[in-house]
């Protein structure tokens, strides 16, 4: 039984050593500009009788909410598809469904986002739906109780969930004093005082041409994209009004904070300052994570998960935001084994920060990197969300064909520089959820009842 | 429910449930997915769906073998073995599959479910020759000893804390399966009972491989940038030496009929919000009543297809009890299927008035039956979503890949289409009547533990 592919694969490592082929030349973006002078980025793909588009808004996200008023973009973004013109929430629903439209936003803590999907049939109809929901949203009072409700019980769920609490404590331990500690969710107190009329202010505040970003994917030409970009975002405010958002560092100073649940596995999260996407250095610290904690394979995953067997789920990665930056990770672990856990991740950050990677590390890095990024790829929507991804990150349109190049261009010397300076082991913060044993808590969690 | 290997991989469970509604296609257009197929010598069989839309393919093995297949005693053992193949083979030392997967800048992963057992690979397209001779190796070259098999357990052990014991709703998922299923082995979960989990050996790994782990228990699902003839002598080069073996059939108990309702409470302090969920004993597209079992996915389109499906409409729009309401219809099994219920009240409202508000809906249903507008909603909706489903690599092996596991063919999958499309009202009544009986259901509920 062994014989048979013993000879096949003697060539292995060879093969292996190869660049990974760049599938981007694949991908054609075209800058479309309206008569009106709103620009959208296409990529025409006429295979399926399909089109995706995908509407950002930079700055619109849960970071403008007031203070007081948490939760107040995720509930706008849940009510603009409840109802429209003169279309009640079940009519605009119902005709979403007969058309299989698919139409939904979602709000991040930087901005807001609109994903829509239809057949080619029915384009113009979706795109309208598109128009209303943007610019004559009705927020019922019916519908605004019944996303209320919701949003209330999806609340009472997150504490019961240990990752949702900590992910809770430990942003708020991370920005104590800006929006980024608040959570997009928001609290019972502040959900239950939003009103119509913040609501409103959301749509005539934080929609505008300004702050639009589009990306278009499937069965639509740039001369029939341009006209329609009028059509759907025409009446849109020139400009949006904004509040000016501060930019800061995480306070991780490498406390450990406990939340006392009963738990058979302790959920720890783990986390110190990072770098924002428009570093020099940002894919020098990608690789860097990648190496550390980017999945199997990864120095974190090696040593916690394969030999270990201390947890199902471990790793860590960047988290840059528009106005800060953190590396966060996490780790799951039977409460007797988190202290060996959190010991490991401590003692994984001092080698990177004392040797760095090694020369075949960074290689693999690079191969996955370069390679993987259009794996994700697979559908429309996916693709517009990246047409738009590229664009709030001022990366420019010829990205993609740049980017395996950018990566590559990264040298050792850049890597040792940053790990050396990146890496602070006195630093790492975590916050447990569970009754994790020989771990001692140097500080409270915020917001702990008990 | 499907586990895989590693959380840091999700979209693959979410994607088969949807998936699985998302399978049809416009009257007239025969096709779904246009799949191409082959047979080697060794019994193995290839599927290949084309889609050039990028330079990407994916690559799936599937093996006829999952949990419901284990020995009394052994559970957990299917899912253990799926980690294990990641653990080395004469050839490659444990981890240097993904890490080879990954430096070619793929990515790789698997999942366990009681029928089946997959393993993927997302790669660029000029790199599948390399993941089929990498799984080829694993199929014939595993290759486990204890140094590695041990902390592995531990991984698992660690993983059924985290999915399920971490999560009471998981814990009561769990004992509802225990007590729908009387005899079948879908009784027992996939991960596996804790205490049996922590005997597994080496031994029983190597066991389940040697039993299950042939080219003739096994077939390929290839999608993405690639033709069928590119595909064919590849397969032959690396799959077709690997030799067939006549292996023990798969010998399922089962499942007698159910004659008394079932009613489960659980009562969890970590829990802050009450649910109710209500599953009964149905046909599959292969077991059972096997006539209903396309009216049923009309059905469960018609119950909970979106905002304005019945039971979303009634609980959560117009009596205002419910904050989520919805059903589900699972056809996907070899044994038996199961048609399902659920609703989480508004804050306020007793978890009692959301049941009583389900069951009037199951008697109204019962005995008023459904409009032909609603049937010819929902057919065009899930038509519509096929042209959707398309759109996309990894769906479509999925798609394809469930069914040939489940006692489905390739030209049952392509006829998906046409046999929505024949349902008739007559026959969404008749499946409703046949299998919403409360004698073959069981009834969850979960509740906060109160204060004491």
């Amino acid at each position: 039984m062994r014989t048979h592919l013993t000879r096949l694969l003697v060539i292995l490592p060879l093969l292996a050593l190869l660049a990974v082929a760049s599938p981007a030349h694949a991908i054609e973006i075209k800058r479309v500009v309206s008569p009106g002078g709103i620009e959208a980025w296409l990529v025409e793909d006429h295979s399926n009788p399909i089109i995706a588009l995908e509407a950002g808004f930079r700055g619109a996200g849960a970071t403008a909410d007031p203070d007081g008023k948490e939760g107040l973009a995720s509930m706008t973004t849940s009510l603009l598809t409840e109802g429209a013109g003169d279309m009640d929430s079940q009519a605009f629903q119902k005709k979403l469904a007969d058309l299989s439209i698919s139409l939904g936003f979602s709000a991040s803590q930087d901005g807001i986002s609109g994903g829509l999907r239809t057949l080619t049939e029915n384009r113009d109809t979706a795109f309208d739906m598109l128009r209303l929901a943007l610019t004559q949203p009705r927020f019922d009072p019916e519908s605004l109780e019944r996303v209320r409700g919701q949003m209330l019980v999806g609340l009472k769920r997150e504490r019961e969930r240990p990752g949702s609490i900590a992910s809770r404590a430990f942003w708020t331990s991370a920005y104590p004093d800006h929006p980024y500690g608040r959570r997009g969710s928001g609290t019972p107190e502040s959900v239950a005082a939003l009103t119509p009329a913040d609501l409103k202010q959301v749509v005539s505040q934080r929609f505008s041409r300004a702050n639009l970003l589009v990306g278009v994917v499937g069965d639509i030409t740039a001369e029939e994209l341009a006209p329609a970009l009028d059509r759907i975002f025409g009446t849109l405010p020139a400009t949006a009004s904004l509040p000016e958002i501060p930019d800061v560092q995480p306070a991780f100073a490498g406390d450990v904070m406990v939340i006392d649940r009963t738990m058979p596995q302790s959920t720890v999260l783990f986390g110190q300052r990072g770098l924002k996407r428009d570093d020099p250095d940002y894919f020098a610290a990608a690789i860097l994570m990648e190496i550390m904690g980017g999945g199997f394979g990864s120095r974190l995953t090696e040593e916690i998960r394969e030999k270990r067997g201390l947890a199902y789920s471990v790793s860590a990665g960047l988290a840059p935001m528009d106005h800060s930056a953190a590396i966060a990770g996490s780790v799951g672990t039977a409460n007797a084994r988190v202290a060996e856990s959190i010991a490991l991740v401590r003692a994984e950050w001092q080698r990177m920060a004392s040797d760095g990677p090694t020369a075949e590390e960074v290689a693999d890095a690079k191969a996955y990197l370069t390679g993987s990024y259009f794996l994700s790829l697979d559908g429309s929507g996916r693709i517009a969300s990246m047409l738009v991804a590229i664009q709030r990150e001022n990366l420019g349109i010829d990205y993609l064909d740049r980017r395996a190049g950018l990566i590559e261009a990264v040298t050792m010397d850049d890597l040792k520089r940053l790990s050396a300076s990146l890496f602070d082991p006195k630093a790492l913060t975590f916050v447990i959820v569970g009754q994790p044993e020989g771990v001692t808590a140097t500080k409270p969690a915020p917001g702990q009842d008990s | 429910m499907t586990l895989p290997r590693s959380v840091l991989f999700r979209s693959i469970a979410s994607l088969c449930a949807v998936l699985a509604l998302l399978l049809a296609a416009t009257p007239g257009q025969a096709a779904v997915f246009n799949p191409k197929s082959f047979t080697l010598e060794n019994g193995l069989q290839v599927v290949v769906v084309e889609n050039h839309r990028i330079p990407v393919v994916t690559h799936m093995v599937w093996y006829r073998t999952g949990s419901a297949d284990e020995q009394r005693g052994k559970s957990g053992i299917a899912h253990f073995l799926e980690h294990l193949m990641f653990r080395g083979t004469g050839e490659l030392a444990p981890g240097e599959f993904s890490r080879i997967v990954n430096r070619n800048g793929g990515q790789d992963n698997a999942f366990t479910s009681w029928d089946y057992t997959a393993y993927f690979q997302t790669v660029a397209a000029d790199r599948l020759e390399l993941m089929m001779k990498l799984e080829a190796d694993r199929m014939a070259n595993l290759a486990l000893t204890d140094a590695v098999v041990l902390p592995e357990r531990d991984v698992i052990l660690e993983e059924r804390r985290q999915v399920i014991d971490n999560n009471p709703s998981a814990i009561l998922g769990e004992q509802m399966r225990a007590a729908q299923y009387l005899h079948h082995p879908y009784r027992i979960p996939i991960i596996g009972w804790e205490s049996e989990m922590r005997t597994l050996t080496t031994q029983d790994a190597l066991d389940w491989y040697q039993r299950w782990y042939v080219p003739n228990n096994a077939f390929v699902v290839i999608a993405g940038d690639v033709t069928v003839e590119q595909v064919r002598p590849l397969a032959e080069k690396y799959y077709g030496p690997i030799p067939r073996r006549e292996i023990a059939p798969r010998d399922r108990v089962n499942e007698p009929p159910q004659q008394a309702a079932r009613r489960l409470e659980l009562s969890d302090a970590r829990v802050q919000q009450p649910s109710v969920s209500r599953q009964y004993l149905a046909p599959s597209y292969v077991w059972g009543e096997t006539e209903h079992a396309y009216a049923l996915d009309v059905l469960a389109e018609i119950l909970s297809g979106g905002p304005t499906s019945r039971l979303y409409r009634k609980l959560v729009i117009e009596d205002g009890l419910a904050v989520s309401a919805g059903a589900y219809y699972s056809a996907d099994a070899l044994g038996p299927g199961g048609f399902g219920f659920y609703g989480s009240p508004k804050p306020g409202v007793k978890i009692e008035k959301v049941e009583a508000a389900i069951d009037a809906e199951i008697a109204a249903l019962l005995e008023k039956g459904v409009t032909d507008a609603e049937i010819t909603d929902a057919k065009q909706r899930l038509r519509a979503d096929a042209v959707f489903a398309r759109d996309s690599i990894r769906g479509p092996a999925n798609v394809i890949g469930r069914a040939l596991a489940t006692g489905q063919t390739l030209e049952d999958v392509e006829a998906w289409p046409a046999r929505i499309e024949a349902v008739t009202r007559d026959q969404v009544e008749a499946a409703a009547r046949a299998v919403l009986k409360p004698e073959q259901s069981v009834t969850g509920i979960l509740r906060p533990k109160p204060a004491s």
